[in-house]
């Protein structure tokens, strides 16, 4: 439905799409590509390689019973979806992809890789847990082994200038992400949430860093100056809502859709795509640059770490700065670190007083209905 | 002035005129039928048999056929209304409201006049209406017998809380030759603690909990809630209304 998409966006509508023919450039042109499926992969050390990253989380229903003559039905759709576009060769992403990195995060990804590298070359990044200080020293090392790795499979050299040079523009682009959400701190916030959503995934498949950087801070200005002459896209009235939980790609329409469609705002996606993944910067001029590529990620809070007390600590600042009336955490069925931690968020929210509801959607439409009210009258109670 | 609340569930369909000043004029109810665009059309011709005028009076639609009543001026969630019309039959600004609808088990908290929480089950049957209903189709009866045969039975439970799976227990337990009134206790004992777990997580000390829905006159499933989640439950004949009455009230405000 992206052709919904407020005229500003047009091009980040079918990115994803278009994509597939920037992926098909690249490798005619003799470059390489890595598949990934989480917010932890060192995008860095790809890059150093000359390796372009593209995600290849399943975001829909189609491929799930492939997927199922091999896993459980009562998994993750996540997980389901993107094993089945591998298995089917339906994904053309996954298809063009050199190799595909995981890391060791939900369990259910963990043993969905196993399988996945007897079709794919699939390369593992191990993640440690959590607070431990050799926690990073050992993440360090993951991460300089993988830099081997790449040295190896492709046979060039990786230098450390080409990883700081990486991180510099990495930095750029988490820099140009995070000024678009922030436009939503407004009251009333610039855009629609959903649209935001739209560009900021979008941007994910342009495969060109710079141009990414140039494409969102255009669309930024684009919304401040349009602001700024007094344009409204959504109401002084609308309830600000903060999003978090589980990657919500696959289940974009029947979540954030429907809040905006029932009046709310969402103004701030703590999730994977949204602020979580670019609050922290990689110190392009540290003296250990692995070390230091390490460290920005091993920050990122995500419930497969125990303790997550940087999630904690996120959503507590988010509330504040993006000054939500509501929060809506959206899991995917099944997705065991999420709910179980869903506990631990909503009696933070209870502290911070602010009203929280949690949902557990798959990627069918059949719970839409319910959703939407269920949604709906989440914000009549703000 | 007249206000007008419509609440289209799933399998019924309820009506409420109030005067404008809170008190309610005439209630009304069906079943919904296949189609909540057609029951709509019923509602308007019941209303205008009834002396009420429905393209001239203020009127809001709620239940999950809310969007297509045609001449309600406004749609507001099952949520808000129940909360509305519980509190006015009631007569209580904090409670705490198990409704069973057709579809959906929901149960509201309301403080002071507010609602503060609330919970629905995900998109499944266990705990609902519908789960009743199966049970009692193959107990060849309908659920609101079902419910008072449950009286006379005792001592036999089913594990699970899955429609599907309930019934295939059910149909099992009719082959060893278990009494009707046995099989209906298990099916409405599994159905009260389905639902008390859910409310658990809700109902607080020293608030009423009341029951709505089309089940609101079953005394021995109020009872059986009341055991499984240990606190003391009310009810009343127009409990089923309370969504339509919410409606209706929300319409007054138009
Ligand atoms: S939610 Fe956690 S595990 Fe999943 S993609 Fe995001 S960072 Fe990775
Ligand atoms: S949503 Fe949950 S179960 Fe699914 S991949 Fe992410 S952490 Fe794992």
């Amino acid at each position: 439905m992206d052709f919904e998409l407020p005229a500003q966006f047009a091009q980040f509508g079918d990115a994803r799409k278009n994509g597939f023919l920037r992926v098909k450039k690249i490798k005619e042109n003799g470059g390489r590509v890595a598949g990934t499926f989480c917010t932890f992969t060192p995008q860095e050390i790809l890059d150093a390689a000359g390796v372009s990253p593209v995600s290849l989380c399943g975001m829909s229903e189609e491929t799930i019973p492939a997927a199922e003559a091999h896993l459980p039905k009562n998994m993750c759709p996540l997980i389901k979806s993107s094993y089945g576009f591998a298995v089917s060769d339906k994904c053309p992403y996954t298809y063009f992809s050199d190799i595909i990195v995981g890391e060791t995060t939900c369990d259910g990804k963990k043993k969905m890789y196993e399988l996945l590298g007897k079709m794919k070359d699939v390369y593992l990044l191990h993640l440690p847990q959590g607070d431990r200080e050799h926690a990073l020293e050992q993440w360090t090392g993951e991460v300089q082994r993988f830099r081997e790795f790449l040295e190896q499979r492709f046979g060039e050299e990786i230098s450390d200038e080409a990883i700081r040079e990486a991180a510099r523009l990495r930095n750029k682009e988490r820099a140009a992400r995070r000024r678009l959400m922030e436009l939503q701190k407004a009251q009333p916030p610039m855009s629609s949430g959903y649209a935001i959503y739209k560009a900021l995934e979008g941007a994910g498949f342009y495969f060109d860093v710079k141009e990414v950087c140039r494409e969102l801070t255009r669309l930024a200005d684009q919304l401040e100056a349009d602001y700024a002459a007094g344009q409204r896209p959504v109401s002084e009235k609308a309830k600000r809502i903060l999003i978090t939980g589980c990657p919500i790609g696959g289940v974009l329409e029947k979540t954030v859709k429907a809040i905006e469609a029932a009046g709310g705002a969402v103004v701030c996606f703590e999730n994977c795509s949204g602020i979580k993944a670019t609050i922290d910067e990689v110190d392009a001029d540290a003296p250990d640059i692995i070390a230091a590529v390490a460290e920005k990620y091993l920050k990122i809070g995500c419930a497969v770490m125990t303790p997550d007390i940087r999630r904690m600590d996120l959503l507590r600042r988010l509330v504040s700065e993006y000054r939500a009336d509501g929060a809506v955490e959206i899991d995917l069925q099944a997705c065991t670190t999420y709910s179980v931690e869903s506990y631990t968020v909503r009696k933070l929210m209870e502290e911070l007083g602010v009203p929280y509801m949690a949902i557990e959607t798959d990627y069918s439409v059949s719970d839409s209905g319910q959703l939407a009210t269920r949604l709906e009258a989440f914000l009549e109670m703000l | 002035m007249r206000a007008i609340g419509i609440d289209i569930g799933s399998s019924c369909a309820k009506t409420a005129v109030t005067d404008g000043q809170g008190n309610v004029l005439w209630l009304d109810q069906m079943p919904t039928g296949w189609s909540s665009v057609e029951a709509a059309e019923e509602i308007r011709k019941r209303l205008a048999a009834a002396g009420f005028d429905p393209g001239h009076d203020p009127c809001v639609a709620t239940g999950y056929g809310r969007v297509v009543v045609p001449f309600a001026q406004k749609a507001v969630t099952e949520i808000s209304c129940h909360a509305k019309g519980a509190q006015k039959l009631f007569g209580l600004a904090d409670l705490d409201i198990i409704d069973i609808g057709g579809q959906d088990t929901k149960v509201i908290s309301v403080r002071g006049g507010s609602v503060r929480d609330f919970l629905m089950n995900d998109k499944c049957s266990a705990g609902t209406g519908r789960f009743l209903e199966v049970m009692a189709n193959t107990l060849r009866t309908d659920s609101a017998s079902l419910i008072a045969m449950a009286a006379e039975g005792s001592n036999t439970s089913i594990s699970s809380m899955c429609t599907v799976f309930a019934e295939s227990e059910v149909i099992s337990l009719i082959g060893k030759g278990e009494s009707r009134e046995n099989i209906a206790f298990a099916v409405v004992t599994s159905i009260a603690k389905k639902i008390a777990s859910q409310a658990s997580r809700l109902c607080a000390d020293g608030v009423q909990t009341v029951l709505t829905g089309g089940l609101c006159e079953a005394d021995q499933l109020r009872k059986a809630l009341s055991l499984e989640l240990g606190r003391d439950i009310i009810s009343c004949e127009n409990a089923r209304y309370a969504g339509a009455i919410g409606a209706a009230l929300f319409a007054e405000k138009l």
